[in-house]
């Protein structure tokens, strides 16, 4: 004879306990360190603080550790644990244009002032699996930088000037929007449409890589009319300053290493403005240069309305871009449907049956 | 980082309590009207509760005692895992038996036991915009509640009978509240409509991540939209509860075998364990009915 339904108790103690005896692996395996995970896999650190929307690389580390590596479920704990910490302050802009860079690059322009830096980049690597990586007791690759510091040996007066104001010292880049004296903060006042320029660029440096990264290819292949250049990418470490309220003045508190470009787009001109380029912008923790390029370019598309653009594509489309583009939000509502949901079915069911039972006999009267 | 921070009662800092509590006096004072409100990421997933677990967190104090049920029962896992949260966090006496419990935590049901004033519900709303399959943008359909403009609603349900002879809504059925504004009840089956009707508890519906929370203030008119000669109806069984014989409650679906052998319980478990143990006493005996 069947017994109620019981058990869940006991079934989520279970879970948990495999959980955490399936995480460790085989014990034979040394143990992997946050700091190994800090140091060798910085990308995917750097992937969960920018998502996760918090920099911190050790507790970024030790979240990708809890998760087994899934860096969507270590972006939700990073999240998780974001929301508890208190404001202290807030920063002022950071100024990209005084970073120490790791690397630098324009493809709008063959040279310029300061130079193209390529840095450390697999975009000219031979996508060859290094087998020699399998032996683990190699000695360290050579290298002629430090691994964690850019120079600093750049004076103020050398660090190279932004390639979006040499067009705008020209005249030839559009005005900016989005100069408010405080920014938007999604996570203090929900999203609401139009949506303010900072409410957008929060959203989209949280965003999902792999969704910037199909809406931003989907404007380069005709859905929208994106015709962009990579004006200038720039990767390495700005310095962070407040100014505490009884000091009244500017300190610096640290140093963050981002990513930032600027895409270059045409603008045909309008009844009240002349042809000019505009910008999409796109700055995300750590080194994440596919994201950065990808929210440079879904920054423009969003500007269609700004800019009297015809909207058509999803990528242009606010509401659509910014609602569902958050990982943490979308990946917790699509495994909802994991959850019991056996009231409604039933609820379906006893619809679907009646609806057949009536399918097919004459109109009457139906209660 | 190896020792667990010390969170504050109930897991929410006091400033996100009062945001949140400012958020419900805003929906208390307009039934039905959804309010926006700056949803914290919580440590449950988006979409498992978190907007439930956010009013709750923001409503309870330490002499409460909490239930919670998802599918009507305390013991689906997701309920386990909200009760031990805030066993966890806040340390509240828990119950199962909704008549010993001050604030109830739901998912997709309204308890067959009747509430008391004394009883706060508070319901787990996965998409708090009732017209959204019918209208996808939220500015569009704010500016159809301001204008309370709910046509594209009864062309939906007149659709329906045009199509299928009845209106083929079985869950999350939309009503008009206090005669203004139109709200999803959430996913509850129909059966429930009748029981946000003028209850004397008072219901709080919280969307974490769609960041909204509305509310029915106690004996608001909540009425299930329909037509004259089409009248709202819940669903019936023809079977009895298989466990304790109830003929008037949400019964669930058990299949039994491959054979398609099925049985019908209550899905309210603990209106169903109290029933059972009633029908045992009045077997053993009339002495301890009293």
């Amino acid at each position: 004879m069947y017994v109620a339904v019981k058990g869940g108790e006991k079934a989520i103690d279970n879970a948990h306990s495999l959980l955490a005896g399936q995480r460790r692996g085989d014990p034979e395996v040394p143990e992997i360190g946050v700091a190994q995970i800090q140091e060798q896999l910085r990308l995917g650190v750097d992937r969960v603080m920018a998502e996760g929307s918090l920099y911190d690389p050790e507790l970024a580390a030790l979240a990708v550790k809890q998760a087994w590596g899934d860096l969507v479920e270590a972006a939700f704990l990073l999240r998780a644990f974001r929301t508890t910490l208190p404001r202290l302050a807030v920063s002022l802009p950071v100024d990209t244009g005084s970073m120490r860079l790791w690397r630098r690059v324009s493809a709008a322009f063959k040279d310029l002032p300061g130079g193209q830096i390529l840095g450390p980049t697999f975009d000219y690597t031979h996508r060859l699996l290094d087998f020699s990586l399998l032996d683990e007791n190699q000695a360290p690759a050579e290298t002629k930088a430090p691994a964690h510091d850019p120079p600093r040996d750049q004076a103020p007066a050398q660090t190279p000037g932004r390639v979006a104001a040499i067009l705008e010292g020209q005249g030839l880049m559009g005005a900016e929007q989005g100069q408010e004296a405080a920014p938007d903060d999604l996570t203090r006042f929900p999203l609401s449409f139009p949506a303010s320029r900072s409410q957008r660029l929060q959203n989209l440096a949280r965003a999902d890589e792999g969704f910037l990264l199909a809406m931003g290819y989907s404007t380069q292949r005709g859905f929208g009319n994106a015709h962009p250049f990579a004006g200038e990418i720039r990767m390495g470490r700005v310095s962070v300053s407040i100014v505490p309220e009884e000091l009244g003045f500017a300190v610096d508190i640290g140093e963050v290493e981002l990513t930032e470009c600027e895409m270059i787009n045409q603008f045909k001109g309008s009844k009240t403005e002349p042809p000019c380029f505009t910008r999409g912008y796109g700055l995300v923790f750590g080194r994440g240069e596919r994201k950065a390029m990808s929210m440079a370019l879904v920054d423009r598309a969003l500007r269609a309305r700004e800019l009297g653009e015809d909207i058509s594509a999803p990528a242009q489309d606010e509401e659509f871009v910014l609602y569902h583009s958050d990982n943490v939000e979308a990946q917790g509502f699509v495994q909802h449907l994991k959850l019991p949901h056996y009231v409604d079915f039933q609820s379906e069911l006893v619809l679907v049956r009646s609806l057949r039972a009536t399918a097919g006999q004459p109109e009457e009267e139906d209660s | 980082m190896s020792q667990a921070p010390q969170y504050n009662f109930a897991y929410l800092d006091e400033q996100t309590k009062r945001m949140v509590r400012r958020a419900i006096l805003k929906a208390v004072a307009l039934p039905g009207y959804q309010v926006p409100f700056a949803s914290r990421e919580m440590p449950l997933p988006y979409g498992w509760g978190t907007g439930g677990i956010q009013v709750t967190a923001s409503i309870l104090t330490p002499e409460d005692t909490l239930k919670v049920i998802d599918q009507g029962s305390d013991d689906t896992t997701n309920a386990v895992s909200i009760r031990r949260f805030f066993e966890r966090t806040a340390r509240v006496a828990t119950t199962t038996r909704t008549s010993q419990a001050s604030v109830i935590q739901t998912r997709h049901r309204i308890p067959e036991h009747p509430l008391t004033k004394d009883q706060i519900l508070v319901f787990q709303v996965p998409m708090p915009e009732p017209l959204r399959f019918m209208e996808p943008r939220e500015t569009e359909t704010r500016a159809m509640h301001a204008l309370e403009e709910y046509g594209v609603m009864h062309v939906k349900l007149y659709e329906d009978i045009a199509r299928h002879g009845a209106i083929a809504t079985s869950y999350n059925y939309p009503a008009l509240v206090g005669g203004r504004y139109v709200m999803s009840p959430s996913p509850i089956p129909k059966f429930d409509n009748p029981k946000l009707h003028m209850s004397p508890a008072l219901q709080l519906f919280g969307a974490g991540r769609e960041k909204r929370i509305y509310a029915l203030p106690p004996h608001t008119r909540v009425k299930s939209l329909d037509f004259e000669d089409h009248p709202f109806s819940v669903q019936h069984w023809d079977q009895a509860c298989a466990l304790c014989g109830a003929r008037d409650t949400f019964l669930d679906e058990i299949v039994l075998d491959d054979a398609g052998r099925r049985m019908f319980v209550c899905s309210d478990s603990d209106y169903c364990g109290e029933r059972r143990d009633n029908n045992a006493k009045a077997k053993n005996g009339p002495r301890e009915a009293a």
